[in-house]
């Protein structure tokens, strides 16, 4: 009903458009957050497109984060709009396969986004072709409590002895190294992922996620040594297992545990917890092996063009827009997340700039375990991660169930 | 002339017409009384029952290629060939089991407290209301009430513990205990239900056969096992019914407590469906669709227990 | 009468009971205790560990009126009832109809074969019918509606509703119907005028019924519904609960709040709901 109405309104404005000013185009933008936030950023960047491009008619749809995951899996075959949100990596390989999302290798090109976005070019990529540009994403890594840190005489740790030693140090100290709520599984994919990217580097996270290498193999049992090595100094808290992540953030602001692995979101919920400024900080996820070049992890938001799109030129338009150095620095300014432009700026907040330093300085950017893996293999990898941090000891089993999903999932 | 040729003639197509109406009346009326609800309850649940198995042959993520056509691709058998080596289908199925199983008790139970309950001191009208209260609540309700109840930092259960100086158990995740836990939730409004079964049940007994049996001397058990009990058999039977139901669809409770997990520890055949067709982390119609097929072959072994008592019923009457 | 009336025991027997009664309902219902009193409590409370004993202060209007100014339970309840009193109304006009032409034919051959279909969709697993009826949403554009919502739990219930009507009906004196049959009355007469008064307490009883189950449903609300405007109240209250993210006293005063409806309609009409789960089985 609400698309059919939707469907009959937009005809008949570009009916109306056809007949009284030929000339005059249309772009229809979905996007997909309804948060104040967001929402104004998002609007502030439609008002500047239009702008620029007085001769097009723009008409926004905005929906819901959660429903737009569902609704644009009938969208883009029955009733597509022109341009279209949606996340990067394995995420948007459905569409790509089934041909809904079209490619726009030559947009990368025309503006040389190969060098300015380098950095999420291959999560961009399938089969030497890009289908869609990012326009924002955000880091991973350890967020920490320096008060607890400074009573404690430590400082950020950059090698990995430094950061079990650390751990040790708050464990005896009668407070958890690391919190975490693993009830909805991916935060402790979080964990597995940088453990793999600083043990076996961006190269094998993909490989693994592609499904080239099995569970089994050596490289990722080293993986799990490592996680190993950081459960036997302490670990995570208790019970991670029943708890979401902010459940887990309540721990961190209470001083139960001292350090989370996370994306920068979380600021948001330290400082509603009542946490200030001095007392929280962030370091880089510390040096496994030296010889291993630093990947980061940054899911990344990006935009679509469909196969459907009525409008393509209009379309590509807006894709060289979003991914623009200016527009990226005023939209991520505003959503408090970091541009995927290099040539873009951030803010002043100390989050945001070791972010964007860390990301720029990136070998190689990882969307994370669940964006990079095909979903069944997300789904079966974290239930993995999570058995193993509860119970360690069941290694095996674990790396063999998911090598029997594996070789289902990629066959 | 005319009027007397027309008229007779007029007269015999009505009554004809009229007469095949009346004639196939009684036939046609049912059927005209019984089409709205026959073509909703086709549309929503029987034809899609066939659907749904025919889907299960099918690969299929539910999207639609650029031109609208189906991406579904047909498979065959090989999503029920890919359960019977699937460890998690497994995990659900011994877990639905253990529902099946341990959600019995919902009617000894029952039982237990509808006698306690019938008797006819003042206010014990209140209490039977009051004891029938849990079953009115969602289950959506129940499960965070009983999720916050387990939960080792604040909940009762994790009081208690203190208490007595040990360390709480986190029964939510704790794969050993996990299912035991959501269980025990979910018999309160089933215990419930199958009391006021029993309440009405007992109503029913006559009673001058308890007289009978007290004459003969049968008291206490062994009146109830030889002379109420079987009284009692349509209300057993209705309670079995229900709590077999229940069991099987317990999905409200798991979606709610565990989402299936510590991983998957929890899952039951319902919920394992629902994730793998329609979560974030699925979008796999036809595995899904086979693990719905599976689950309703196992409720068909009720339903037709059901339905064949049912008709041994309906020809005794 | 059994178990033998309390009052033909000993005195103290008699006492033991009255005693033992009050305290098994307070353990039977603790965890409803248990909540309503956390529903009462300042947040500061539940931090500081106090989750049994006494609050240190009441709050059942702050925490109440916090569910509605600070989430949308308020229009959570409304999509409920939105949803519910029309699927009530037609689940329960179709099975009245169907119930009669079930249980008035007596040459309708199909009647029985139709009524065990009636009976056996009732009971199926939901999981059968999600995909292909998700599917049918979306094409007919009721997907993420209230509407959507009706149309399929109205469907569903009408199996329940019509095993419950066709027995009610099959248990009325049939000499009615073949009397005004041979003074030649119409069918739909019959059925307006002779029937429909007839079956009045099934009509109250699969209203309170068809109410609760609808209400209470979580798992269509969960497949059909996805917009936060268009949520029933229990999916609601789960998006409650990953909001107001360890404020326990909020969660439990919402969940309170969404067990309201079900809980004055069966205590409003209590006798109509017994015969309706008892399937008119037994007159309580």
């Amino acid at each position: 009903m609400k698309s059919l109405l939707k469907t009959t309104f937009t005809g008949a404005v570009a009916l109306a458009m056809m007949t009284s000013a030929s000339f005059a185009s249309e772009l229809i933008i979905t996007y997909d957050d309804l948060n104040p936030g967001p929402k104004a950023a998002f609007e502030a960047a439609v008002e500047k497109f239009k702008g620029e491009n007085p001769d097009i008619n723009v008409t926004v749809n905005n929906n819901d984060r959660e429903a737009h995951k569902t609704a644009i899996r009938n969208f883009l075959t029955a009733d597509a709009p022109d341009v279209t949100t949606w996340y990067a990596g394995n995420r948007m390989r459905p569409f790509v396969d089934a041909g809904l999302f079209a490619d726009v290798s030559d947009v990368w090109e025309a503006e040389g986004f190969s060098k300015t976005l380098a950095s999420t070019k291959p999560s961009m990529t399938v089969d030497g072709k890009q289908y869609g540009v990012p326009y924002t994403y955000y880091q991973w890594g350890v967020y920490y409590r320096k008060d607890i840190f400074d009573k404690l005489g430590l400082s950020e740790p950059k090698t990995w002895d430094e950061f079990i030693a650390a751990s040790k140090t708050i464990n005896e100290s009668g407070v958890k190294p690391f919190t975490i709520g693993t009830k909805f599984l991916w935060p402790a994919a979080g964990v597995f992922d940088y453990l793999n990217l600083r043990q076996n580097g961006y190269d094998f996270h993909n490989q693994l996620t592609a499904g080239e290498v099995k569970y089994t193999d050596q490289r990722v049992r080293d993986t799990f040594a490592r996680w190993q090595e950081l459960l036997d100094a302490g670990g995570w808290v208790d019970n991670h297992a029943t708890m979401d992540w902010q459940e887990g953030m309540s721990l961190f602001i209470n001083g139960e545990a001292a350090m989370y692995v996370m994306g920068n979101f979380a600021v948001g919920s330290m400082r509603d917890g009542g946490l200030t400024e001095e007392q929280i900080d962030f370091f880089q996820f510390p040096v496994i092996n030296p010889d291993i070049a630093n990947a980061e992890e940054a899911p990344t938001d990006t935009w679509h063009m469909p196969t459907n799109a009525k409008n393509p030129e209009n379309a590509k338009k807006w894709l060289a827009f979003v991914a623009r150095e200016d527009v990226q620095t005023e939209w991520n300014e505003a959503l408090g997340q970091l541009p995927i432009n290099s040539n873009s700026t951030v803010g002043d907040d100390k989050f945001i700039q070791q972010g964007f330093a860390t990301l720029n300085a990136a070998a190689g950017i990882a969307q994370f375990y669940d964006r990079d893996a095909p979903a069944e293999m997300a789904k079966a990898g974290m239930e993995g991660f999570q058995e193993f941090m509860v119970k360690p000891e069941r290694l095996d089993a674990i790396l063999e169930r998911l090598d029997k999903v594996q070789e289902r999932v990629y066959k | 002339m005319s009027d007397a040729t027309t008229h007779p003639g007029s007269t015999v197509v009505k009554a004809s017409s009229y007469g095949w109406f009346h004639r196939n009346r009684i036939k046609l009326a049912p059927w005209l009384f019984l089409a709205p609800a026959l073509i909703f309850f086709a549309i929503y649940v029987v034809i899609p029952i066939f659907q749904s198995i025919w889907i299960s042959f099918y690969e299929w993520n539910g999207l639609d290629n650029a031109d609208g056509s189906s991406s579904a691709v047909w498979v065959g058998l090989r999503h029920y060939f890919d359960l019977l080596d699937d460890d998690r289908f497994y995990t659900s199925l011994k877990n639905n089991v253990l529902w099946l199983v341990l959600f019995m008790l919902a009617v000894p139970i029952g039982l237990g407290i509808a006698l306690f309950l019938n008797q006819t001191v003042t206010g014990i009208r209140i209490y039977k209301s009051l004891f029938f209260f849990p079953f009115v609540i969602s289950q959506v309700v129940v499960g965070l009430i009983f999720s916050w109840f387990y939960n080792p930092n604040f909940g009762i259960v994790g009081q208690v513990w203190e208490f007595f100086g040990a360390v709480p158990p986190a029964i939510l995740a704790d794969e050993d205990l996990v299912t035991y836990g959501i269980i025990f939730a979910g018999l309160w409004p089933q215990i419930a239900y199958c009391m006021i079964l029993y309440l009405t049940g007992l109503n029913n007994v006559a009673p001058d056969q308890i007289e009978a049996g007290r004459l003969d001397g049968a008291k206490g058990w062994k009146m109830l096992w030889y002379v109420v009990l079987p009284q009692l058999w349509p209300a057993t039977f209705l309670a079995i019914v229900v709590t077999v139901i229940g069991a099987l669809r317990s999905f409200d409770m798991i979606a709610i407590m565990t989402q299936g997990g510590p991983y998957g520890s929890s899952n039951v055949l319902s919920y394992y469906m629902y994730e793998t067709a329609l979560s974030e982390y699925g979008y796999r119609y036809g595995y899904g669709s086979a693990i719905a097929v599976v689950l309703f072959a196992i409720m068909m072994i009720f339903i037709s227990f059901f339905l064949w008592k049912m008709w041994r019923d309906e020809r005794g009457s | 009468m059994f178990p033998a009336p309390i009052e033909r025991s000993s005195p103290s027997a008699q006492i033991a009971y009255k005693v033992a009664l009050p305290i098994a309902l307070v353990i039977w219902l603790l965890p409803l205790l248990a909540i309503f009193m956390t529903s009462i409590r300042p947040a500061m409370d539940i931090n500081s560990g106090n989750v049994f004993g006494w609050p240190s202060s009441f709050q059942l209007l702050e925490n109440y009126s916090a569910v509605f100014t600070q989430s949308r339970a308020g229009t959570y309840m409304l999509n409920s009832v939105l949803v519910t009193v029309p699927t009530m109304i037609v689940s329960v006009a179709l099975a009245c109809l169907a119930g009669y032409a079930l249980a008035i034919y007596r040459d309708f051959k199909w009647a029985l074969p139709l009524f065990f279909l009636f009976v056996a969709g009732n009971f199926v697993p939901f999981q059968i019918l999600m995909v292909p009826v998700r599917d049918l949403s979306v094409r007919t554009d009721t997907y993420d509606t209230i509407l959507g919502l009706v149309l399929f739990h109205s469907a569903f219930q009408t199996g329940f509703c019509t095993l419950f009507m066709r027995n009610f009906i099959k248990a009325l004196p049939y000499e009615l119907v073949e009397s005004a049959r041979i003074e030649g009355v119409g069918e739909f007469k019959i059925f307006w005028y002779l029937v429909l008064p007839l079956v009045r307490p099934a009509i109250a009883a699969l209203a309170v019924l068809v109410f609760t189950f609808i209400w209470n449903d979580f798992f269509w609300a969960t497949v059909l519904i996805q917009g936060d405007d268009r949520l029933p109240i229990t999916a609601g209250v789960r998006a409650l609960n990953g909001q107001f993210v360890s404020q326990w006293q909020l969660v439990s005063a919402a969940s309170l709040l969404a067990a309201m409806p079900p809980v004055l309609m069966f205590f409003l009409m209590q006798k109509h709901f017994i015969a309706g789960l008892t399937l008119g089985a037994t007159k309580g």
